[in-house]
């Protein structure tokens, strides 16, 4: 341990009542090293991240800046030693804009219109295009934890923390957050990396942590080491490769979307134009692009939540583009949305009543009365042969892991027994091992003749489980290709709105945010 | 420096015992009110909170005080899962009791056994109907219940007092703002010699299990209280945003309906401007300080109803102000939401 460190952490341990997050760990970060942090979720990262950043408080060990014992009592103190951190979670508020919410963590005096300069000044110096008085509802997730990256850079910070940074960004866009963030390195900060994508710490990162079980289990100099055997140091075994085999049953469409164009109710959202496409029985059809490109709006007119024309949306050779999400469900369709707390679950209530939400029509109920003990044999069930991690069926859903939650709410849909399953970026947040486990789910579940539309802000994802491949940009969907017939590049190319292949105009003005 | 911090898991010990704390912080600051008014604390605590308890007949007042309280409490507590805040209670009881007194004026002399049965469904219905209108407004203008339901008592309150200044007047009543005494057959059947005790408790108590059994098992009440915590997995479930207002106010209003009836049919008698002290109002807090649960709403019905006649009492023997009931109301009121901030924070602790 060098005299010159800027953070140290020496045998920091923090226990909660049921599990302890973190034990006896020690790290160590140079003025400008990009060091990362490497572990499957529940590793105790984010909680070590957080007694970093003042949010919670160690029950043991020390913590040195730039060689002087502190002791962070709050996120302010931290922010004003010059720490700085991008929650993997945002903590904006929506219905602020976006300079407004930027003034609200400066602890200083503003003058907004100066702020608002400033903001548009360092989001363009590195990269990251804002504009300061649009209203945080109306971003995409990407815009969003890019204001909080602004928001960060604002303050000037020593020591940068980003918990996964990159998942909602398109290839070319990840490129030039790491030239940001290597010009942020030069200039002597410290950056603290959290992300499962392996290649991506390879490339970027001096340095890196792995811990498992809150403890740290190895360190490591990424550039010398393979994507896999990194991934073997952080779930302590080898990495799962999917197996996609044909599909051999009968091929015939399951989902057919016809010209669909939406005007989009949210002033700021992007309308859709004229998307069509077909899912089939046993393929799955990955859709690429960066939310916010009519990702929302497709999904909601898709799901139901959104009722559109009759005759846009055909599922088995049926008009159901008019029937809402219930009605929708009940003739086969089921969908896990990008939102998995206060969308695809109730935060606040146990697995059991979240299994209710959508397996209702298992039988559940008769003469409107629920039969409690068969909605809990169901969410028990899906917690076995799903692997969720929690505390039995009575555990509420905001208690689990992001990735478990999905595991649950991907297991209790399929568990439906659907003829189309849609899945809204499946694997967001979860940890490299969850993340093969579901997509291996996915193909398991397309190959026994279930049609599934996969939308996703991952490519690597979208070309390991996907049969087709279209690219959805500002609100019109290019043309389904089979994924030996493209890469990641031309792909990258249509998700920043390039279309190079379909020949159709953009008819309306919706410029990609 | 914030004084709270977010717990991880709401805490259900304080969710049950921030009533608790409610009461014992109201009935502290209460005698603190009694010592600054220059009387004995103790004295008045006993005027207020025992002395009604110490004859059968003070049993008989509560239970008949409790019952429109638990009634109407019950339905408003499935609203309230929903967040749908209906806070028009009051107008929905009044309306319930201009239908069903309206059925008993006119079918005055009739000796049929069905006088009270009509008078029921007619109230129920009426009640029902008051809260209909809100639903209405708020399915198809969107327009904010809370106020809706709010400004629709003051109509009904004019509509009464109209009704019973104009059409339906007591020829012989010297002029007072007030209908005919019901017949006997028009009003409930006395259950207890001596006491106003009448037959509508027992709608009372079907009411509390039936929104028992309805809260615990039905599938309804789940789709209600998914469409509260989380309006989008509602959505996402594919679960009626309308069926939900349309359901919680027309419940509500059906039985803050049934409660006029019992009053009109019941201690009352007839129709004039007193028909309720502001059941309808105190029923919002005592359908909190139940928990919106109900059997948590039978206790808290209980409590309010003593605070009524404790409020009587203490105007009576201590020469209080009528307002001192409101006090009360108003004291349990803030210090329960004050405590309700423990469920989901907790105190930081000094680092």
């Amino acid at each position: 341990m060098s005299q010159s460190a800027r953070l140290q952490l020496l045998h920091i341990s923090k226990r909660y009542p049921s599990v302890v997050a973190n034990d006896d760990v020690s790290l160590s970060v140079e003025p400008g090293e990009i060091h990362a942090i490497l572990g499957e979720n529940g590793a105790g990262k984010s909680t070590l991240m957080k007694i970093i950043y003042g949010a919670v408080k160690a029950d043991a060990g020390e913590m040195l800046w730039n060689g002087r014992q502190v002791a962070i009592a709050s996120p302010a103190q931290a922010r004003k030693l010059g720490i700085g951190m991008v929650f993997q979670h945002f903590s904006l508020f929506e219905t602020l804009s976006v300079v407004e919410n930027i003034a609200l963590v400066l602890d200083e005096p503003f003058d907004l219109p100066a702020l608002a300069a400033r903001v548009k000044e360092v989001s363009e110096r590195y990269g990251l295009p804002l504009d300061p008085y649009r209203s945080v509802h109306s971003l995409s997730v990407g815009e969003r934890q890019r204001v909080e990256i602004v928001r960060c850079l604002l303050q000037d910070p020593k020591l940068l923390i980003l918990d996964e940074p990159t998942s909602v960004l398109t290839p070319q866009a990840v490129q030039k957050l790491f030239e940001t963030l290597r010009r942020l390195a030069s200039e002597g900060v410290s950056i603290l990396y959290i992300s499962h994508k392996l290649h991506e710490i390879k490339s970027l990162c001096d340095s890196a942590t792995i811990m498992r079980g809150g403890k740290v289990t190895g360190t490591a100099i990424p550039r010398d080491e393979t994507p896999a055997s990194l991934a073997r140091m952080m779930i302590g075994r080898e990495l799962p490769v999917c197996e996609a085999p044909a599909f051999t049953g009968l091929v015939k469409p399951v989902l057919e979307v016809d010209r669909l164009s939406l005007a989009s109710a949210d002033p700021f959202g992007t309308s859709l134009s004229h998307v069509s496409l077909t899912v089939n029985a046993g393929e799955i059809l990955g859709i690429a692009g960066i939310s916010g490109n009519g990702q929302a709006e497709l999904l909601a007119a898709l799901s139901g939540e959104n009722t559109v024309d009759r005759e846009t949306i055909w599922l088995a050779g049926e008009a159901i583009g008019h029937l809402d999400a219930g009605q929708r469900r009940s003739k086969g369709l089921v969908f896990v949305p990008e939102e998995r707390l206060g969308r695809g679950a109730v935060p606040a209530q146990s697995l059991t009543r979240n299994a209710l939400l959508t397996a209702h029509r298992q039988d559940m109920k008769h003469w409107g009365l629920v039969s409690y003990s068969k909605a809990k044999a169901f969410a028990e069930q899906c917690i076995a042969r799903f692997d969720v991690r929690c505390g039995g069926p009575d555990a509420l859903a905001r208690s689990l892991s992001g990735g478990n939650l999905q595991k649950f709410i991907v297991g209790r849909e399929i568990m439906l027994a659907p003829r189309l399953m849609i899945v809204a970026q499946p694997t967001w947040g979860v940890d490299v091992g969850a993340a093969a486990f579901l997509r291996q789910t996915l193909l398991d579940l397309s190959r026994t003749g279930v049609a599934i539309l996969v939308i996703s802000e991952e490519l690597e994802e979208l070309f390991e489980i996907s049969d087709r491949i279209a690219v959805l940009a500002a609100g019109q969907l290019s043309a389904a290709q089979p994924k030996a017939a493209t890469n990641a590049e031309s792909v990258g190319l249509q998700m920043s709105g390039l279309f190079n292949e379909t020949a159709q105009p953009t008819e309306s003005g919706h410029a990609p945010a | 420096m914030h004084l709270l911090e977010p717990r991880a898991q709401p805490s259900q010990l304080m969710r049950w015992t921030a009533p608790l704390i409610a009461i014992g912080a109201t009935l502290l600051t209460g005698s603190l009110l009694f010592w600054a008014l220059d009387k004995s604390p103790l004295a008045s605590f006993y005027v207020f909170f025992i002395e009604p308890l110490t004859s059968s007949y003070g049993w008989s007042e509560l239970l008949i005080k409790a019952c429109p309280l638990i009634l109407i409490a019950q339905g408003l507590a499935i609203g309230f899962k929903a967040r749908i805040y209906n806070i028009g209670a009051e107008g929905q009881l009044i309306v319930g009791a201009l239908f069903g007194g309206g059925v008993a004026i006119w079918l005055e002399g009739s000796d049929s056994g069905w006088v009270i049965p009509a008078m029921v469904v007619a109230g129920a219905i009426g009640g029902a109907l008051w809260g209909a209108i809100p639903a209405l407004l708020k399915t198809r203008f969107n327009a904010e219940e809370t106020l809706t339901t709010l400004m629709l008592t003051y109509v009904a309150i004019h509509l009464l007092s109209y009704m019973v200044n104009g059409p339906w007047r007591d020829p012989e009543g010297m002029n007072f703002p007030q209908s005919i005494m019901f017949s006997d057959n028009a009003l409930f059947g006395l259950l207890i010699e001596g006491s106003r005790v009448n037959t509508s408790i027992f709608i009372t108590i079907f009411a509390v299990l039936a929104f028992w059994l309805f809260n615990a098992r039905s599938f309804l009440a789940y789709t209600l209280e998914v469409g509260g915590q989380a309006p989008a997995a509602s959505r996402y479930a594919g679960f009626s945003a309308k069926r939900t207002v349309w359901f919680s106010l027309v419940i509500s209003g059906l039985t803050a309906g049934l409660a006029g009836v019992g009053e009109v049919a019941g201690p009352v008698g007839q129709l004039n401007l007193n028909i309720s002290p502001g059941y309808g109002f105190a029923a919002i807090i005592v359908a909190y300080l139940g928990r919106l649960h109900a059997l948590g709403i039978v206790l808290a019905g209980c409590l309010m109803a003593l605070i009524y006649l404790g409020g009587e009492a203490a105007q009576v023997s201590l020469q209080m102000p009528s307002a001192i009931t409101g006090i009360f109301q108003g004291m349990l009121l803030f210090f329960l939401l004050g405590a309700d901030a423990f469920i989901d924070n907790r105190l930081r602790r000094p680092a």
